[in-house]
């Protein structure tokens, strides 16, 4: 039997389960594979790639409401919503560039298997929360729906939110169905300099705090500030962005630079450096794998926003990192070593609460260190007896997330 | 009223006076309430209409508690339903005789605030407006407003994902919890989430969440607060016509202005609710909208003049823009006060709740009114419009014969009305018992067998909250046998490299 399956329809997608149900054999579901390299390396016998389930199938501006099928591109989708004045809220960023493949690949199944968000996340919410509907197909080959097209929605489970973040091991996306929103009129962003790690997060917490519509707090310390585009400083910048009309920017931008003074010095970005800036924050350009930092390995952390700084400060000088969300989400690039970072990294997440993904390693270390963040007790056994329940043969991604799962 | 509820183990009942007794060695002994007349409070929630005592009452005041009373019934094959504080509106804490009432209500401390995170960290049996009125005097707010919010509690908004008249700008339950502790069936604990924003594995947090106390005893919870925005207006537009009124909805979220809140009434709901509080309403119009809009001033007077000028467009009869504070809140008095004021015209009423795309509006509207003819029965409407959530109030006399079932079945009629359009059968307040029986309308057989095996998952032998969500139990045993068709593939087209 051969060994790669490119459905076009969730009928396909069955059969395709089916068939590796019945031969025992694991598949690797990929869209475009622009986040192929996430995860433990595992052997599966065979592709099912999703790239052919493409386009558009409902697009209503005024219900604030796209579906798609899983494969269409994401690049797509983000500009026929731009061209309504629309977007993806919670703002998606490419994995690609860091993986070492090319920018703005990537499907719209794969950003919500993933659960894919960006420094809009504090003010939006993630890619979950923005996933209204699915229809996908478990790992007994067996089609299901969940959700629907409306936002206000209790009716029975919420399996889009299972799926979102499951990376492929639960069922395979066949279309979605996504709340969409306006895009902001105008944005600008506020920079404060010369701040600590722990000054900034103190920042980060006063203008969170503030009722502005602050759609993005990310700090870049000293080394890392002018590897961002938009950016040319030596200093530790401090980064703000704020959106609305443009008639009440200047005012919002004015309030928050009064809530930020007590701590430094700040300057205004326009509107088009602030674009180039976020983008650059959004996908971690500094840490691209073709850049000068691209042969380290890369984790992800995600904690309390006033933890950041905490666990920061437990892991090597020599790491190179910068903070988003609001100090909750830590990009770290420790030297290559032989777990990368792994036992510092994650003794420190598990003092302060949290958890780090390694996203980018050698594959002897992703099978060697488990790249998510490991479960251990009652909730690792909860987690595998939901695998089994919808992939009882662990014909999934299986050993993608965990091994055994 | 008389819904199938899962036949009663006798077994178990018969053990009564053995189980009562060990509940007492886990919960102290006021804890556990055995006796009818003590019992009864507990008989039914919001969904008045069905009662059921349950064969006994635990009030715990701690998780370990929680764990040990779920690890005891688990062992013993008892069902348990958890409570918080009794408003579900679709009987989802509706006890079992046979079965444990978990009551949560003793679980009413704050455990933390933590203003630098931006978080509270609560017990279940906080109530929602409580969780507000802590963080207050900093300026902060807890976003969903459920309009049971000074009584219902967090653990019951977790378990319905309730939402509010924000929602479409701020989300419901789901989208501003950011963790939980939850016990078991087993008296296992797992903590989901924390105070960061996203999930390390499989987001657990967003199934328990809405899973109306199928899957675990929540015994803590982990919210998101926010700053309250600077300034609050909001604008009463009165239309001649339904229609009208609902395009506008479109017409403003169509322009990329999301309010903070835009609800809808209907005629009937605007007499009943200005007969009673008074707020000012026109009474020559079809239909009225409150569209609120908060943010920094300048923003708010700006989009205030848009929204002005929409709804002229839009054919509005009478247009009034909040000038105060004092004001605005009697815009919302009306709207607030409609279900007791619809309850002042009639002897009893029964509220709906689908969800519908908003340009399915007028159409459903119509269909409600001939609906209303054939069941002989008035309806009243208020609206979550930007998120097209219905609350059909529908008009009946329980002493009167056979009204009750009439009010069901149009309300029956109304929920399957919402599915074809497009819609889904509850857009806050659950399936429970009420709409379980209507599940099939909306999913296939193999759609709610895919969400029983997540149940399975959590709760093997279905002992938490059965008989509610799901209009048929299939055992767990039953729903992992795989079907496999031979390994032959079925489709000989498929494009295969």
């Amino acid at each position: 039997m051969s060994d790669y399956h490119k459905p076009s329809d969730h009928k396909d997608i069955e059969a395709a389960v089916q068939w590796a149900i019945a031969g025992g054999k694991s598949l690797e579901i990929i869209g475009h594979g622009s986040k192929r390299l996430v995860g433990r390396p595992a052997q599966y016998d065979a592709t099912l790639d999703l790239s052919g389930m493409a386009g558009i199938t409902l697009y209503e501006p005024e219900e604030l409401i796209l579906s798609a099928r899983a494969g269409t591109p994401l690049a797509e989708i983000t500009a026929l919503l731009a061209s309504n004045g629309q977007e993806l809220a919670f703002e998606p960023m490419d994995y690609g560039p860091l993986l070492g493949g090319a920018p703005g690949r990537g499907t719209i199944g794969g950003t919500l298997a993933a659960n894919v968000s960006g420094p809009r996340r504090v003010r939006a919410g993630a890619a979950r929360d923005h996933f209204l509907g699915v229809v996908a197909v478990s790992g007994r080959g067996e089609t299901f729906k969940s959700g629907g097209r409306v936002v206000k929605n209790v009716t029975g489970f919420d399996l889009c939110k299972l799926l979102a973040g499951s990376w492929g091991t639960l069922g395979i996306l066949a279309e979605v169905t996504l709340k969409v929103l306006p895009q902001a009129k105008s944005e600008a962003t506020l920079a404060v300099f010369g701040l600590t790690d722990s000054e900034a997060a103190a920042a980060m917490a006063a203008a969170m705090a503030t009722p502005l519509a602050i759609a993005g707090a990310a700090h870049l310390p000293d080394y890392m500030a002018s590897r961002f585009d938009g950016l040319d400083e030596a200093e530790a910048t401090t980064v703000f962005r704020i959106e609305g009309i443009a008639a009440s920017l200047d005012e919002s931008v004015a309030s928050l630079k009064r809530a930020v003074r007590p701590f430094g010095a700040s300057a205004t970005l326009d509107q088009a450096a602030s674009r180039r800036l976020w983008r650059s924050i959004r996908d971690a350009q500094p840490f691209w794998a073709g850049g000068p930092c691209g042969d380290r390995p890369l984790w992800r952390i995600s904690a309390a926003p006033s933890k950041g700084c905490e666990i920061a400060a437990k892991i090597t000088p020599a790491a190179m990192l910068f903070y988003d969300w609001a100090g909750g989400l830590i990009w770290v690039a420790p030297p290559v070593t032989q777990d990368c970072g792994a036992g510092e990294i994650r003794r420190a997440v598990a003092a302060a609460g949290g958890h780090a993904t390694l996203v980018r390693a050698p594959q002897s270390v992703r099978a060697s260190v488990d790249p998510f963040h490991p479960e251990t007790g009652a909730l690792a056994a909860l987690t595998r007896r939901v695998k089994e329940n919808f992939d009882p043969k662990g014909v999934l991604n299986p050993g993608r997330m965990w091994a055994g799962v | 009223m008389s819904v199938a509820m899962p036949a009663q183990d006798t077994s178990v009942l018969k053990r009564r006076r053995e189980i009562v007794r060990a509940l007492r060695t886990m919960v102290p002994a006021e804890g556990v309430i055995d006796t009818e007349r003590e019992m009864r409070p507990y008989q039914s929630d919001g969904l008045t209409a069905y009662r059921q005592l349950p064969m006994v009452v635990v009030l715990p005041h701690t998780t370990d508690q929680v764990a040990a009373v779920l690890r005891y019934c688990h062992q013993n094959g008892i069902k348990v339903v958890p409570r918080g504080a009794g408003t579900s509106l679709s009987g989802g804490a509706l006890p079992l005789g046979d079965g444990v009432l978990l009551g949560m209500a003793r679980f009413n401390r704050i455990r933390e605030i933590d203003f630098a995170n931006r978080v509270a960290v609560v017990e279940p049996g906080v109530t929602n407006l409580a969780v507000t009125q802590a963080v207050e005097h900093a300026g902060f707010y807890y976003a969903p407003d459920p309009s049971s919010q000074i009584a219902c509690t967090i653990g019951g908004n977790v378990a319905e994902n309730s939402g509010g008249v924000h929602c479409l700008k701020y989300g419901m339950t789901t989208n501003n919890v950011l963790g939980c502790e939850i016990v078991l069936i087993t008296g296992e604990i797992v903590r989901l989430g924390g105070k960061h924003l996203d999930a390390g594995g499989y987001d657990l947090l967003g199934i328990v969440v809405g899973s109306e106390g199928l899957l675990g005893v929540v015994t803590e919870v982990t919210v998101r607060i926010l700053k309250k925005p600077e300034v609050a207006r909001a604008l009463l537009i009165g239309f001649p016509t339904s229609e009208e009124a609902a395009r506008c909805v479109g017409s403003i979220i169509g322009a990329g202005i999301i309010p903070g809140g835009i609800e809808m009434m209907d005629r009937l709901a605007i007499h009943s609710a200005e007969a009673f509080v008074h707020a000012g309403y026109p009474l020559d119009v079809e239909a009225i909208l409150i569209v609120e809009l908060d943010g920094p001033r300048v923003e708010v007077d700006h989009l205030v003049e848009r929204v002005g000028e929409i709804a002229k467009t839009c054919g509005a009869s009478g247009l009034r823009v909040s000038t105060s504070e004092k004001e605005r809140l009697l815009f919302w008095a009306g709207r607030k006060a409609a279900f007791p004021a619809v309850g002042r015209i009639s002897p009893d009423y029964y509220c709906m709740d689908g969800t519908i795309p908003r340009a399915m509006l007028p159409r459903v509207l119509l269909r409600m009114q001939e609906l209303s003819e054939i069941y002989r029965l008035r309806v009243a409407n208020v609206f979550h419009a930007g998120d097209g959530n219905l609350h059909p109030l529908i008009l009946y006399d329980a002493n009167q014969p056979g009204e009750l079932e009439r009010a069901e079945a149009f309300g029956a009629d109304i929920l399957k009305l919402c599915v074809e359009v497009g819609g889904v059968l509850t857009g806050e307040h659950g399936v429970g018992v009420e709409k379980r029986d209507l599940m099939p309308v909306m999913f296939s057989q193999g759609d709610l067998d895919q969400q029983q095996r997540l149940k399975c998952a959590f709760d093997d032998k279905g002992l938490l909250n059965p008989g509610k969500v799901f209009p048929t139990l299939s055992r767990c045993a039953e729903l992992g046998r795989m079907h496999v068709s031979g390994g032959r593939l079925p489709f000989a087209d498929i494009p295969r490299f």
